[in-house]
């Protein structure tokens, strides 16, 4: 497994987010973490990039211990996040954007891997010189999407990448994700649009109010009548 | 007309210092959103360092040199034994502890150096170039050509270095800034070095002019803050416009009204500002798409 937590908590103050939450995500697959608001998916993902330390528990990567790494240390490690909201560096351009993703890569091939990403998001090649702040959602999700893998992971953690966008663009999106994954990208894909996360996905984790309730293949879980009622309104 | 041209040169010595100690705060603002009230006391240090270095028989270039050094030393050391020890606490806390530490390098300055007023030898001699009637110290010109540098060379770091470009980026974004890899404790370490070091060099260059004491860096960090208010906190043009602003409005002040009130000017400002323009001049948020 190239990732895996045991029993893993994380607190806000006094509010517990995370009660114990087991996953495991294998080189190469797609797992995608469905839930409803507040169940604690982005506390999850946060937990994993270390930007909200863990209270208890563990998370492992590629078999060495980094509950206590750093955030920086986990990038140079191969774990790349994608926020919720997307989060651009609002006032400076998009190559600028591009460029700090692979700051913990300095010396390596980034004009290569710049122009990887323009050939991926065409768009943001049109758009280098503009100020990422200026892009509409769509474009700042991929220059989101664009800047993490600058960093050329191993993980790309991807949370609530279709969140606020129009359904073709939110589909797109989903498109490129597919296409990460078919290129051996390993993904972990939390969403609230549970239907389109678990169609794409090879297995999936359903989290409620901090603990995982179920888990299985993707298609498994959308079958499931339980995940029906309660997140595909079926 | 000399005589406004006087009080311009002499608002633009002081504005520039003041335009140093604003770049020192919206460096260190701009990377944690705290106001470091020791940034006056890193003038002081250059100042009173070099000033004891020569006496000890150091040649000048070197004792500024050393002295600037000194006070990066001190920057980290704030740093490393104030701030970072109190990671996590909430920005009025960390900016207290500023103010704690303002008052004891202060007390430190008294027992290490003396509490006497001193001066440097200026570096290009004492004999004035007259413009127009006015009178221009030479020294000047090396207050306000190490501004320039200064403001050059930092402009050239934020936009066309990468580490410059994750300084600005942790300021925009600390959690997008974190997941791209930014440690943002070295960030924030970086701040302060570069603060004090700005602090220091701006001290060294007015020495000749104003004098220096142990407890000069009180009243700097006061008009260097109205500085900072007036051109917009966080803007680093901002923090030089405001500078010269507030110089410039000092003299007028202190020469056509009264020297009495000279040192009032900056808070009027700094109440004029919170009233009428609380972002200030350049304080502005770029446009943004949410």
């Amino acid at each position: 497994m190239l990732l895996q937590t045991r029993g893993l908590t994380s607190h806000y103050g006094r509010i517990q987010a995370l009660k114990g939450v087991d996953i495991a995500v294998g080189e190469g697959e797609l797992v995608a973490l469905v839930g409803a608001n507040g169940a604690g998916k982005t506390t999850l993902l946060r937990t994993l990039s270390g930007v909200q330390p863990a209270s208890g528990g563990s998370v492992a990567y590629s078999g060495a211990d980094i509950t206590a790494s750093a955030p920086y240390r986990r990038v140079a490690l191969g774990i790349a996040q994608v926020p919720e909201g997307r989060q651009v560096f609002g006032p400076m351009s998009v190559e600028d954007n591009l460029r700090l993703g692979a700051y913990r890569r300095r010396g390596d091939d980034a004009e290569g891997a710049l122009e990887a990403q323009f050939a991926r998001f065409p768009v943001l090649k049109q758009r280098r010189a503009q100020a990422a702040g200026t892009l509409s959602g769509g474009e700042q999700q991929m220059l989101a999407m664009g800047r993490a893998l600058m960093a050329r992971p191993r993980l790309l953690l991807l949370d609530e990448p279709s969140m606020g966008l129009a359904p073709k663009i939110a589909e797109q999106i989903l498109d490129i994700v597919c296409g990460l994954r078919a290129d051996g990208m390993t993904v972990f894909l939390v969403e609230q649009n549970a239907f389109a996360a678990l169609s794409i996905a090879d297995r999936g984790y359903v989290l409620e109010t901090g603990r995982v309730v179920l888990e299985g293949a993707g298609r498994d879980l959308l079958a499931d009548e339980q995940v029906q009622q309660a997140y595909l309104g079926v | 007309m000399s005589e406004f041209l006087q009080f311009l040169f002499s608002g633009l010595t002081v504005g520039a210092v003041y335009a140093m100690v604003a770049l020192g705060f919206t460096i260190i603002y701009n990377a944690s959103e705290v106001i470091n009230f020791a940034q006056g006391e890193f003038v002081m240090i250059g100042g009173m360092s070099s000033v004891f270095l020569l006496s000890a028989g150091v040649p000048l270039p070197l004792a500024m040199l050393a002295a600037v050094v000194i006070a990066v030393g001190i920057g980290l050391a704030l740093h490393a034994l104030a701030i970072e020890p109190a990671r996590g606490a909430s920005v009025v806390t960390l900016i207290i502890i500023t103010i704690g530490a303002s008052i004891l390098l202060r007390g430190l300055a008294q027992v290490v150096f003396d509490r006497q007023f001193h001066s440097l030898p200026a570096f290009s001699g004492d004999v004035p170039i007259t413009i127009a009637g006015a009178a221009l110290l030479p020294q000047t010109l090396w207050v306000l050509g190490g501004a320039l540098v200064i403001v050059l060379a930092l402009g050239w770091f934020f936009t066309r270095t990468l580490t410059g470009k994750a300084v600005m980026a942790t300021a925009h974004n600390r959690l997008a800034a974190q997941l791209v890899g930014v440690n943002v404790r070295f960030v924030l370490m970086l701040s302060f070095g570069l603060s004090a070091g700005i602090g220091a060099i701006a001290g060294v260059l007015v020495t000749p002019i104003t004098l220096t004491s142990y407890d000069v860096g009180t009243m700097l960090a006061l008009k260097g803050f109205a500085a900072a208010i007036l051109g917009g906190l966080g803007s680093a043009a901002g923090a030089v416009l405001g500078g010269l602003l507030v110089g410039i409005a000092e003299a007028m002040g202190a020469g056509y009204v009264s020297s009495e009130y000279k040192d009032a000017i900056a808070f009027v400002i700094i109440l004029l500002v919170l009233f009428f323009l609380p972002r200030g001049l350049l304080g502005g948020k770029a446009a943004e798409r949410v």
